[in-house]
């Protein structure tokens, strides 16, 4: 390596464009890219919404004793659902895609820095989970009696947990990407394990439904801990009762959302593929 | 967005005659498994200049073009793309570099402009987005969305993209594959454009029409070597072979055609009925090339 024949360095190189600045232009290319897509918009944002109103208008009654409708409780849990679904399949599909598509190959063909395309992932699924929260909020209130929080410090709750949760499960989703073998396959490998995840994370079943051995499964992954956390919200105190442990454990909720967001970074920056299988 | 100055520059054009080397490589090597899908390969590439790079599929073409691009590590060797080192590619030299790959589908959603624009962010010093547009002839296209594109349009795109960061260096890889004839002519113009602006071209192709139409200089890739190397006109002794005259009731190959046609001349006492002198074609040559011996 000491025949140096070649004689280059740049004249003065202009300033590259910041990463900040070019993950908010990810972040704008990839929302609008997404509205336009109107298979993904239909796929991602009418599953927790047609469980809803299915769920709110067969379980009309009351949960015992409590003064809380079922209705309630399932807004509450597809709330969770539905974050996740912006986060973790929106973007675990995709991903996968983008590998497929040759999105990826391109991108790592230019000077864009690699964090900016992370930036720009996590932010339009911001801007999806918001958009869907607000929609099934929405729809709780007007069909189903939903008492939206009326102190302070029950909205800070409901930020912290979707923050988290959605953090987590957008980490959890750009790992995720990486398992399918193909993007055809991706909506199939992503979205089973996801609908598996929300019968045993107690969205659709109570929790005094299922045997222990689902309960613990489902207790290691974010799910349960976002609509616990959520229920804590739109259930209040007289909820609590309807909970395992008789509470809703916040601080626990709160240290494993957290767990995730370190454990998903971790995976994703040591997993994470830029190239598809094909590629070799 | 940072306010940039978004002026078409040509780079370091004072500068052109000190940096005469855009590639340089030597004993270049890597190996899939068992494999030695390159082999020792060594490579010059001047600045300004059209280089084809011909080869048959599995010969180690992309693998050696992926490792310039920085795309792939290499086992052994010494590459030196723009003065860097591809292994440890930066920022900076990314944004001198060009790239258009072989198939892409991606953007379908977005306008030809939103892209181009979108892409242009990426570089210290774009082009305009509107000139790279007319640049690539889709200006008419403009508004429309990259998915209702025909096949060539989208090529179009791809060098609209891979031109936009105002590259010294582009590397094309087999642009036209899949193109009508028409297509494929107006492809070369625009490829014929570019050259003239004074940026170096890494092409990869199976046309060896190609090749001819566009680059200075060809190398082939076998097994994983250059196996052949210059002037497409000359390569492989392409010149200075035997030239085969045909006519109506004969054919010799001969090292004096001239000579043979002025014979034939007088012999038929004018006009040679389906006269007709032919060299090897660059066809003709790439196989024996590729197919010969170790």
């Amino acid at each position: 390596m000491t025949t140096q024949t070649t004689v280059t360095p740049p004249l003065a190189a202009p300033a590259l464009p910041s990463v900040l600045a070019l993950g908010l232009s990810r972040a704008a290319v990839e929302t609008r890219m997404f509205f336009r897509e109107k298979d993904a918009v239909i796929f991602t944002f009418s599953f927790p919404i047609i469980l809803l109103v299915l769920f709110g208008s067969i379980f009309a009654g009351e949960l015992e004793g409590t003064g809380i409708t079922v209705s309630q409780l399932y807004t509450a849990g597809l709330i969770g659902a539905g974050v996740m679904g912006a986060a973790f399949q929106h973007l675990g599909i995709g991903i996968s895609v983008d590998r497929e598509d040759g999105t990826l190959k391109r991108l790592a063909g230019t000077p864009m820095p690699r964090s900016a395309y992370f930036i720009g992932k996590l932010l339009s699924s911001l801007v999806v989970a918001v958009l869907e929260v607000v929609v099934l909020l929405a729809i709780g209130v007007l069909l189903y009696d939903l008492d939206l929080p009326d102190q302070a410090s029950s909205w800070l709750t409901m930020a912290w947990v979707l923050t988290l949760g959605l953090a987590g499960a957008a980490l959890l989703g750009i790992a995720v990407s990486s398992v399918p073998r193909s993007a055809k396959s991706a909506p199939a490998v992503i979205t089973m394990p996801f609908v598996v995840l929300q019968f045993i994370s107690g969205v659709f079943i109570p929790f005094t439904e299922l045997p222990d051995w689902l309960i613990n499964i489902s207790s290691f992954f974010p799910l349960k801990w976002m609509c616990q956390g959520l229920r804590s919200v739109f259930l209040g105190d007289a909820g609590a009762a309807l909970e395992l442990t008789g509470s809703y454990e916040l601080g626990k909720v709160a240290l494993v959302l957290t767990a995730w967001v370190v454990g998903g970074l971790v995976l994703c920056l040591t997993t994470f593929r830029w190239k598809g299988r094909r590629d070799g | 967005m940072v306010d940039r100055a978004m002026v078409p520059c040509r780079p370091c054009a004072e500068d052109a005659g000190r940096m005469t080397t855009a590639i340089h490589v030597r004993g270049l090597a890597k190996r899939y498994g068992q494999t030695r899908a390159v082999d020792g390969l060594d490579l010059d590439i001047r600045r300004g200049e059209v280089f084809a790079i011909l080869g048959p599929n599995g010969a180690g073409k992309s693998t050696t073009v992926e490792i310039l691009e920085g795309y792939r590590k290499r086992d052994a060797g010494e590459v030196s793309v723009l003065g860097v080192d591809p292994g440890r590619a930066t920022r900076q030299w990314r944004a001198r570099l060009g790239i258009v790959l072989q198939t892409a589908n991606d953007a379908a959603e977005l306008t030809v402009r939103e892209t181009v624009r979108h892409f242009a962010g990426y570089y210290p010093r774009p082009r305009d987005p509107d000139e790279v547009i007319e640049k690539v002839g889709l200006t008419e296209k403009a508004g429309t969305r990259i998915r209702k594109l025909s096949g060539g349009q989208r090529r179009r795109v791809d060098v609209a993209l891979g031109v936009i960061g105002n590259p010294e260096l582009l590397f094309l890889d087999e642009p036209t594959t899949g193109f009508d004839p028409e297509a494929r002519r107006q492809f070369w113009d625009l490829i014929k454009g570019l050259a003239a602006d004074g940026t170096t071209i890494v092409l990869t192709t199976h046309y060896l029409d190609e090749a001819e139409a566009l680059a200075q200089r060809v190398a082939v890739i076998a097994r994983g070597r250059i196996v052949a190397e210059g002037d497409p006109a000359t390569l492989g002794g392409r010149a200075s072979a035997r030239a085969k005259v045909t006519w109506a009731d004969g054919v010799v190959e001969t090292d004096t055609p001239t000579r043979t046609v002025l014979e034939l001349s007088r012999r038929y006492d004018g006009e040679v009925p389906g006269l007709a002198v032919t060299r090897p074609t660059l066809e003709d040559i790439y196989l024996t090339l590729i197919e010969a011996p170790k």
